[in-house]
């Protein structure tokens, strides 16, 4: 008998547009001692169902039809006292942002201790020495000082361990993880990954791990039910569901999972794949950046984010700047593309030193339009007043000086350009979705055809089978408008896919460099090595679809 | 699974956002629709009044409300229904004119804290903090007393006492989005400081300001109608709330409640409705309550 069991679940929320069915009828079985992944986009119902079953929906949700039993319990009946025992008790969950789910104002071993004698599994004496034994099991050091640690002082894999510890604090036997490692850097990722594992096996307890990675998954999960709106479409052991998809979006999302030896164009469908354009840079440089510093004035002493570094970006050409956070690439970023001043180093473009005029100053300077950026988070960067055709607008009206007409004509060149549906052009960010904000920010990068476009994590927001899409659109775009690209990530192969040419940070500093390729098969620097170690590797494809494409 | 649907769902125009928000929450519709009566009253109420506010006449004075005279008349003799519909004017345009200066002076104050810091936020920090030490009443007296005694000088003094309620406000909501990605993207778009904090993050501080407006409203006229309650500001004959209530209560001994019930429960109307238009007022500036 399995251990958990969900019956053609149905879940609806009722929103101001009448009714959205989140989940459709789901049935998903885990085993004692299994770990089911369940895998799928936003929007997929994947978190919601976990909701259900722990009965957390928000009280807008309901769930309007199907089975959940638990053990012989029907969490759908069972009165919220005795779910509230169950909670923590017998089914954890380890939440997406932990951050968030801890109390900030309140120590983490105060919080483990809360969860221990709300379950009667600690009394007032021996609280504390079982939070710290709750703390060592998630393997962190020196738990007895972390005890009276505050969320804030911690950094974001240490305070996902903390939220692990709290999920495993009362050893319950179903584990719910809903995208545990969303926000951690990668190897941070795969500590936290292997962590969850391990303790899974140790003490033998059932898991759901819920994510939008199908690598991920592939490798921590046995079994993968793959949902879509709302539906598990498909589900199967992961090397079968790799190598032999049977649904066409599952085929999709192996496709869209960017891995060692996939080109750009290999991870759209099939049907999609036309030829990759040829791009050959010039040797000529455009962008010479020449021991640049930057030192803030930190609280406790000057805070050292970029530590001299020299790099050189060639017309056309597309270099990746990759690093985890911390390493200064973002820092590099902004003063590069003018918003933030250096404090001693040459950004020389085009031969002239950009650094000569300061940041202030920049927004009118007539080089402005020369150097453009996408920005990370799609969200936060529109102005949420501001319809998409306003956005776009706004650096034409500011920096070209095109007006009525000319301008408009403009702005649905560049919507077609990204392929945006001209319709969406008048709606405001909050009624666009992931994909299309991305395309918008795309068009107002580039709607002053600049020289130089810095990309900060475009993707880093985006569903697999969206990014891929992103992705082939900087492509196309690049060849088609010689740009040069700087592209800032995390991701080692999401980089390889877009770049020529690789840099490496580490503490403000440049690790190692050198041709995208070559870096990738025979990284030099141990560091370089790590991160590539620590990408999720989903099972090699037998793919004769991919050699067909190329 | 296109990211590229574009069929559903349609955008709303300003005005069915608009119908949405009153249709979607009877409170605000209930709010507006009494705005709607105050408003009549301020605008056309000198022609809708039945007698003459000033006209005085000795031999109907202290009547009890009647049906000729629905609140009663004064111990002159002059209709308190006219007088009563015929003040909201002035109250509103004391109380309005107040609120849109100290949200005006406040709005800059608090964006320029707000977005450069450093020094200036200290000193308009401190500044802020300095007026609000005061009993804002006593400092409103204060003010009327030593600029002299006109209505001009009730709204400065209103205004004056409101201002770090606003700078406070737009302060704090300036602050949280002055690194915001639409903030430097403006920045990439060739825009100077001001433009991006007048024209990008300014008008995002709007839906909160907007409750504070409208319950700032309310409280306004409660301040103009006290200053002219203890005699400063507004001088009879003229008609207003507060001093109505000042010189009825004089009656309310000798049973003649009419004379400063009446008024009174104007002010109370008028404030009600301002407290419960805030919430629909930022609903409607806002929007992300849009789909």
């Amino acid at each position: 008998m399995s251990l958990l069991s969900i019956k053609d679940l149905k879940v609806s929320f009722k929103t101001r547009r009448g009714d959205v069915d989140a989940v459709r009828g789901v049935s998903l079985e885990v085993a004692k001692g299994e770990v089911l992944g369940i895998v799928g986009e936003s929007g997929s119902g994947k978190s919601v169902t976990s909701y259900a079953l722990m009965r957390l929906l928000e009280s807008n949700g309901r769930i309007t039809g199907g089975a959940l039993t638990y053990g012989g319990i029907d969490l759908r009946t069972v009165r919220e006292s005795t779910m509230r025992d169950l909670r923590g008790r017998e089914i954890s969950m380890i939440f997406q942002n932990p951050r968030a789910a801890l109390n900030p104002i309140r120590k983490v071993g105060h919080q483990i201790e809360d969860v221990l004698r709300r379950h009667a599994k600690a009394t007032r004496s021996n609280a504390r020495s079982e939070a710290i034994k709750a703390l060592e099991a998630v393997r962190i050091r020196d738990a007895e000082a972390r005890y009276n640690a505050y969320p804030f002082e911690l950094s974001g894999g240490m305070c996902q361990r903390i939220v692990i510890a709290l999920a495993l604090a009362c050893d319950p036997k179903l584990l719910i993880a809903d995208e545990p490692t969303t926000g951690l850097d990668i190897t941070t990722q795969k500590a936290v990954m292997d962590l969850i594992a391990e303790l899974i096996t140790e003490r033998g307890m059932s898991a759901m791990v819920i994510t939008h990675d199908l690598g991920l998954a592939a490798q921590y999960c046995g079994r993968i039910a793959v949902m879509k709106d709302g539906e598990v479409v498909e589900e199967g052991d992961a090397e079968r569901l790799f190598a032999a998809p049977r649904h066409a979006y599952t085929r999709k999302l192996v496709d869209a999972t960017p891995r060692a030896g996939a080109s750009v164009r290999s991870l759209l469908p099939v049907d999609l794949r036309s030829p990759a354009p040829v791009l050959t840079p010039s040797e000529a440089p455009l962008l010479d950046v020449r021991d640049l510093v930057k030192t803030y004035q930190g609280k406790s002493g000057p805070v050292h984010a970029v530590k001299g570094i020299s790099f050189t970006v060639k017309k056309g050409q597309s270099v990746g700047l990759v690093g985890e956070s911390g390493c200064g690439k973002s820092t590099t970023s902004s003063i590069l593309v003018r918003l933030a001043d250096p404090t001693s180093g040459e950004i020389l473009f085009n031969g002239e030193d950009l650094a000569k005029t300061p940041a202030k100053a920049f927004a009118r300077d007539t080089r402005r339009s020369r150097i453009q950026m996408v920005f990370q988070d799609a969200t936060d960067s529109f102005n949420p007043r501001h319809t998409a055709r306003h956005s776009i607008g706004e650096p034409l009206a500011r920096l070209t000086g095109l007006s009525g007409t000319h301008r408009r004509a403009r702005i649905e060149e560049l919507a077609d350009l990204v392929g945006l549906p001209r319709p969406l052009l008048d709606r405001f960010p909050h009624q666009l979705s992931g994909g299309q904000k991305a395309r918008v920010g795309i068009a107002r990068a580039i709607a002053v055809d600049p020289d130089f476009l810095i990309l900060d994590e475009p993707t880093a927001a985006l569903d697999v089978s969206i990014q891929a899409i992103v992705l082939n659109l900087l492509v196309d775009l690049r060849a088609r408008l010689g740009i040069s690209y700087l592209f800032v990530s995390h991701d080692l192969h999401v980089v390889r896919l877009l770049c020529d040419h690789v840099i490496v940070m580490r503490d403000g500093e440049i690790v190692e460099e050198g041709p995208a390729d070559k870096l990738m098969e025979m990284p030099a620097h141990p560091y370089t090595q790590e991160l590539l170690a620590a990408a999720p590797a989903p099972p090699v494809l037998a793919e004769p679809a991919s050699s067909a494409a190329e | 699974m296109s990211d590229l649907a574009a069929s559903t769902p349609k955008t709303d125009g300003a005005l069915a956002h608009v119908v949405y928000v009153l249709r979607s929450n009877p409170v605000t519709l209930l709010a507006f629709s009494m705005f709607a009566v105050l408003l009549v009253a301020a605008i056309l109420g000198p022609v809708l009044v039945p007698y003459d506010p000033l006209a005085s006449n000795a031999a109907l004075a202290l009547q009890p409300p009647s049906f000729d005279h629905w609140f009663g008349t004064d111990n002159l003799g002059r209709d308190v229904f006219s007088r009563v519909i015929v003040a909201a004017r002035l109250d509103l345009a004391i109380s309005v004119a107040a609120v849109a200066l100290s949200f005006l002076i406040g709005s800059v104050l608090g964006s320029i804290a707000g977005y450069w810091g450093g020094w200036l936020d200290a000193v308009l920090n401190r500044l802020f903090d300095t007026i609000m030490a005061f009993p804002l009443f006593v400092l409103a007296m204060g003010i009327v007393a030593a600029l002299g005694n006109t209505v001009e000088n009730i709204v400065y003094a209103t205004a004056v006492i409101n201002i770090p309620f606003y700078a406070r406000l737009v302060r704090a909501e300036v602050n949280i989005r002055r690194d915001s990605g639409f903030a430097q993207a403006a920045k990439l778009a060739g825009n100077s400081d001001v433009r991006v904090l007048a024209l990008h993050i300014f008008p995002n501080a709007l839906p909160p300001m907007m409750v504070q407006v409208s319950l700032n409203l309310g409280w306004a006229i409660l301040n103009a109608a006290g200053l002219s309650f203890i005699g400063l500001g507004v001088r009879p004959p003229t008609a207003e709330w507060g001093i109505m209530v000042a010189e009825g209560a004089n009656f309310i001994v000798s049973g003649e409640w009419w004379l400063a019930i009446f008024p009174g429960f104007a002010l109370m109307f008028a404030v009600f409705t301002f407290n419960l238009l805030g919430d629909g007022l930022r609903d409607i500036v806002d929007p992300r309550q849009r789909s």
